[in-house]
């Protein structure tokens, strides 16, 4: 059998598909529903065994497609780097809120792919931002959170 | 049916959705023009926009994006030779050539026709389809439905994987585990939640799709920023030649048009298959045809060989509506992402839906028509101006999306786990697709999971805990027996394929 990436994502399938299906075995249900046709933890239970059967079944047979990727033109750092900028996004947008952490999303982000055209970067962010929450806010009627514009008296 | 129509007319025809499905088709086809970015990431990208709407506006937007996006991808197939959506590889086989020959111009005007007469003549078929086959739909049970769900997730597996059926099968298994998170429907009793409250209500389809689309879909561009393959990509929009069609070509087109239009719905009809199989049919159809001098100019610059596929995956897009709309049932992954935004409104598409709900059954049937005028009048003559958005560097495009990604989440939960959760699923969807793990039987799976475990579950309480109502109905017995046969002919195929 040739190991290659696509098997041990099988591998890695089957494991999860094993865990799922112990957590399916371990999902409390009523009493007076244990022995039913069918319970909270029936469909569950067949999904596990499904996904066991696939994944087993793509780790023991040839695979006639290997994929090969060329890690070395890959931009793993940058992409990496554009992660870690939306989780720090994600965890600032509801304490600072969504028009300054937005924007600044933004503009770092353009910044880290390598823009370094100062108005344009500007432009498609806080103004672009700023016309986004119009549209959202004051057109569609979507409310968007946004203590920081709320304390400087921009927002009711 | 006139009463029908008069009433989908009525809304389609309000100042409001008329100007929805503008913008749908204007995104839609900028949108899908970016090598990468499909119909499904510009639709999921439109969700949040949708929900400040009304469900039939809402679903008109949704669809002038679908149409759009699906036009878009045929001008990067006929300018880049790379096409934005699969459904537009056929295009490139012959649009590419004729734009080398400097005939850019022309071939986009032809996409442009063929596409608007395949929805325009596709529209028709459904008008006439959709209440028809919502009447035959009544007569479903659920056993029937069970089947043709599980028929659905083996085409969509069986046609979307690149003959990669077990990695297509391990993503539907993958969709249907994400949907099992949250409460059990009828006991409320929790499932794989870990205690987490977060993960009380389930995951949600629009953080699900915008995690593997969207998101994976910037993460994967900016990944595979230095492949030398994609790089070496580059176009000249300054020389786009005429765009006018002369008589001989016009000729051409107006026998392929009506046969390919035929062929793109009934494929786009069947769950799982739609755009991308319609047009290889049709182009593989057309050339079999035509006479054996126009056969010998297939893959070098054909009118037929152009003609056929636009029309064909035009046709298939409004085809794929039909199992949507009448059976609740999404033959696509791009129909797929429609039903759970309309589910997201509270709307049960079904065979009842046009009894319930007439003003949106025939409002997206009759916006269909708008939406094809709307997207002849508008990009025809901006074809040279749309086109510059192919030069919208990556530095700019990338960041937007995964904004409008994370405010998609935002606006929906105001809550940072949601963000996490999509930011972390994105990750790995970037990462699976890498290795060619298809998302669109993910999407399906993930949006029929809910009513698959219900339909399963009256079935085995009515049958007292027996599998008998498999075979139980005729009709049941012969949706199975159709899955078995899709997934006999993968079997042949992967072992012919190892074979030789």
């Amino acid at each position: 059998m040739n190991i290659n990436t696509t098997k041990v994502i099988s591998l890695l399938f089957f494991i999860f598909s094993a865990f799922y299906l112990y957590t399916a075995y371990q999902i409390q249900v009523f009493a007076f529903d244990e022995n039913a046709p069918f319970n909270a933890r029936t469909f569950p239970i067949y999904l596990g065994y499904v996904g066991l059967f696939f994944s087993g079944l793509k780790l023991i047979l040839p695979d006639p497609d290997t994929i090969k990727v060329e890690h070395k033109t890959l931009e793993y750092k940058k992409t990496a780097l554009l992660i870690v900028i939306a989780i720090i996004y994600g965890a600032t947008i509801l304490k600072v809120g969504y028009f300054l952490t937005t924007s600044l999303f933004l503009f770092v982000s353009y910044y880290f792919l390598g823009e370094r055209r100062w108005i344009l970067m500007f432009l498609l962010s806080f103004p672009f931002v700023a016309a986004f929450m119009y549209l959202l806010h004051g057109i569609l009627e979507i409310y968007l959170r946004d203590p920081f514009l709320q304390s400087i008296g921009v927002m009711g | 049916m006139i009463e029908g129509i008069l009433i989908g007319l009525t809304t389609a025809l309000t100042f409001q959705n008329i100007f929805m499905v503008m913008i749908g088709c204007f995104f839609g086809t900028i949108i899908g023009m970016l090598p990468g970015l499909g119909p499904m990431t510009a639709i999921a990208l439109m969700i949040p926009i949708t929900y400040g709407f009304d469900p039939a506006t809402g679903l008109i937007l949704m669809a002038g994006v679908y149409y759009g996006a699906v036009f878009g991808g045929s001008t990067s197939s006929i300018l880049l030779n790379a096409p934005g959506v699969p459904g537009t590889v056929a295009t490139s086989f012959d649009g590419y050539p004729m734009a080398q020959q400097g005939k850019a111009g022309k071939a986009l005007a032809i996409a442009a026709w063929s596409s608007f007469a395949g929805g325009t003549l596709s529209a028709i078929y459904l008008l006439f389809m959709a209440p028809s086959l919502s009447k035959v739909s009544l007569s479903f049970r659920s056993p029937d439905y069970f089947a043709l769900m599980i028929l659905g997730l083996t085409a969509i597996a069986a046609f979307s994987s690149k003959g990669q059926f077990l990695k297509a099968m391990m993503m539907v298994v993958l969709g249907l585990m994400l949907a099992s998170v949250g409460q059990d429907s009828l006991s409320d009793i929790t499932r794989f939640t870990f205690n987490n409250m977060n993960l009380t209500d389930g995951i949600s389809f629009v953080l699900v799709v915008m995690a593997t689309f969207a998101m994976s879909e910037a993460l994967t561009i900016i990944l595979k920023r230095n492949d030398p393959t994609a790089a070496a990509k580059q176009v000249s929009l300054t020389e786009l030649g005429s765009i006018r069609i002369n008589k001989e070509e016009r000729g051409k087109m107006y026998k392929t048009i009506p046969r390919s239009s035929v062929i793109g719905f009934l494929i786009g009809v069947l769950p799982g298959a739609g755009a991308t199989i319609a047009s290889f049919l049709a182009y593989g159809m057309e050339r079999n045809l035509v006479k054996d001098e126009e056969k010998e100019k297939f893959g070098k610059g054909s009118v037929n060989g152009l003609s056929a596929p636009e029309t064909a995956n035009n046709a298939a897009c409004s085809g794929s509506f039909v199992p949507m709309l009448t059976l609740g049932i999404p033959g696509s992954g791009t129909t797929a992402v429609m039903l759970g935004a309309l589910l997201g409104f509270g709307i049960q598409p079904g065979p009842r839906l046009y009894m319930t709900n007439p003003e949106i059954f025939w409002s997206v049937i009759m916006s269909m028509y708008i939406g094809m005028v709307v997207l002849l009048i508008l990009n025809l003559p901006l074809i040279p101006y749309i086109a510059r958005i192919l030069a919208v560097p990556k530095n700019y495009l990338i960041p937007l999306i995964l904004f409008f990604s994370i405010t998609g989440i935002y606006v929906m939960s105001f809550n940072n786990f949601d963000i996490y959760l999509m930011i972390g699923i994105a990750v790995v969807a970037t990462f699976l697709r890498l290795y060619d793990f298809p998302m669109p039987p993910l999407i399906l799976a993930f949006v029929l999971g809910g009513l698959m475990e219900e339909n399963l579950r009256r079935s085995l309480l009515l049958s007292n805990g027996s599998w008998e109502f498999l075979w139980d109905r005729t009709l049941t017995v012969c949706i199975l027996v159709t899955t078995i046969l899709i997934v006999l002919w993968h079997i042949y195929k992967t072992i012919t394929k190892m074979r030789s």
